[in-house]
């Protein structure tokens, strides 16, 4: 789930300055469920951005933003609605904005900062557990992350300022390594714990990341 | 190979280490700004008082003068520095560079430190690197003296540094940061500076279980001068893997406002004479953060002269 906050409307205003016809692209997926893109945020910004004496030329909000086909196939079929926008204000994560980057020429606004790729606890409470490293090195850590959960993305056991468990840079954070610890103890591969870890491969997946499937056989 | 410094003024902590002696050094906190007056009258003030001086690398993530470059000027000034290297503002070619630099200016002693994390600093915004950390920075310089960068590229010549590293003994819990400690000394750490200790009795159950652990590495205690019972509140409350007990919390406590700091100094100079006296461990490491005029001071009420130890 990639997670998502809205940012202020005044900041939204500011983007949308000089635009007075504006399309409002919403997302069925993870903007849903952060309630910060999904049918009534997006109904809510409309009524807001009327109030403001903006044009809502349209809105739409459909599964998966981030698809790029999926999102010109629904910019075809709001075509009139779309054609009269002077630009697009998108409710979803960056991926999302730059797929309607692609749909169209027009301008395009984001309406979110995009945070990070979360596990949610419960509604409304998420927390990142993977930074998506290119190199998953979860078995040799209790399936517990130290490169994203440790603050300081350390392979080799807790810095100094871990503090009954908890981070030195939030006490609200438990410590990664304080979790892998006992986690290794658990199942009796402490071992693991005594091993050194090398430098990791920060290129692993190199930036930008891109990734193409060899077709399976048959299609 | 041609050495900027041909001729070193001090020992080595290597070889006062290996040759048993008590090791005393102290610590210079570089400023913020390019006034370095202040920085020089405490280097000259310390640089025969302790066997070397370990150099902070923007310490509590602060930018400030460089550790690197302050190692040098300790070293033109006839003293021996400690270089600290932390992993958060450089990644391991930079860090390279810099030890190759530090090695052709004579320092021959760096302290491997992950580092402090950013939002604790004054550059909140700012990138973190941690490409590598302290274990790994412990063997990049090992790969370094083997001739060889982390890239896997030969060196046209080698360096060579005594590698030392540190320790929590309060660290909670305590088996993790053992564990840790004992890869540290197989990543190639051959000496140890301590978090700052005050609970002696815990120190010593500390260096019980670090001695079963290797009997030959060489382990520092490290020492933070008090200087008032709201410093002694703020590093119980916020300060990780420093614990003030009791007896000294209230020892301060009852000192009247005028003998805060020669309260500080008495107790730091006991913590120094049990040290040696008891034999506790290799060395002690002065940290008076700010007050490093009564470094000598302290040394003295300790009874300690290094050129006697
Ligand atoms: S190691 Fe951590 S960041 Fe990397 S892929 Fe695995 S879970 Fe994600
Ligand atoms: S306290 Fe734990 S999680 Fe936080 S930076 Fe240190 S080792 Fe990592």
């Amino acid at each position: 789930m990639i997670i998502t906050k809205s940012k202020p409307f005044e900041e939204v205003l500011k983007e949308l300055e000089g635009e007075s016809k504006i399309f409002i692209v919403g997302c069925g997926s993870c903007a849903t469920t952060c309630e910060t893109g999904g049918e009534e945020q997006v109904a809510e910004m409309k009524k807001r951005l009327e109030e403001e004496g903006k044009t809502v030329t349209g809105t739409t909000v459909y599964e998966e933003v981030c698809h790029e086909l999926n999102t010109k196939r629904k910019f075809r079929e709001n075509k009139e609605a779309v054609e009269a926008a002077e630009g697009f204000l998108v409710m979803c994560c960056g991926a999302g904005c730059q797929s309607v980057r692609e749909a169209t020429e027009k301008a395009v606004h984001p309406a979110c900062d995009t945070v990070f790729l979360g596990n949610i606890l419960r509604l409304g409470n998420f927390e990142e557990k993977c930074s998506l490293c290119g190199e998953c090195v979860l078995e040799d850590f209790g399936a517990i992350c130290p490169v994203t959960r440790c603050h300081k993305g350390i392979l080799n056991g807790p810095c100094g300022g871990t503090d009954n468990g908890k981070c030195e840079t939030d006490r609200e954070k438990d410590c990664a390594w304080t979790l892998i610890y006992k986690q290794l103890e658990k199942e009796g591969k402490l071992d693991r714990f005594s091993r050194i870890y090398g430098p990791k491969n920060w290129q692993a997946n190199m930036k930008p990341g891109r990734v193409i499937f060899e077709k399976k056989g048959g299609e | 190979m041609t050495l900027l410094i041909e001729k070193h003024a001090k020992p080595s902590i290597q070889e006062i280490l290996e040759s048993g002696t008590f090791l005393v050094t102290g610590e210079i906190g570089p400023p913020k700004g390019s006034n370095i007056d202040e920085m020089i009258h405490h280097i000259d003030l310390l640089k025969d008082k302790v066997h070397a001086m370990n150099i902070t690398d923007n310490q509590s993530s602060v930018m400030r003068y460089p550790s690197l470059g302050t190692a040098i000027l300790i070293k033109e000034r006839g003293g021996e520095p400690n270089l600290q290297v932390t992993c958060r503002d450089r990644n391991r070619l930079a860090i390279e560079a810099d030890l190759l630099f530090a090695y052709t200016r004579g320092i021959r002693s760096v302290l491997c430190l992950t580092g402090d994390s950013i939002p604790v600093g004054d550059h909140k915004d700012a990138k973190s690197v941690f490409d590598i950390e302290s274990v790994q920075l412990l063997q990049l310089i090992r790969n370094m003296e083997e001739g060889k960068d982390l890239g896997g590229n030969e060196l046209n010549e080698p360096v060579s540094f005594y590698k030392g590293a540190i320790v929590t003994p309060e660290a909670n819990p305590i088996e993790p940061q053992m564990l840790k400690f004992r890869k540290k000394i197989e990543a190639g750490a051959q000496w140890f500076q301590t978090q700052a200790v005050y609970d002696m009795d815990n120190f010593k159950r500390f260096m019980e279980q670090a001695r079963k652990i290797d009997d030959k590495v060489k382990i520092c205690a490290g020492l933070v001068l008090l200087t008032g019972p709201g410093q002694i509140k703020y590093m119980n409350n916020n300060v990780p893997g420093v614990f003030v007990p009791e007896n000294l919390a209230k020892e301060m406590e009852e000192a009247p406002k005028e003998e805060r700091l020669a309260t500080g100094i008495r107790i730091c100079a006991r913590q120094i004479r049990m040290c040696i006296d008891e034999k506790l461990c290799d060395g002690v490491h002065i940290m008076a953060i700010g007050k490093e005029d009564v470094v000598p001071q302290i040394l003295e009420e300790a009874g300690v002269d290094i050129t006697k130890l």
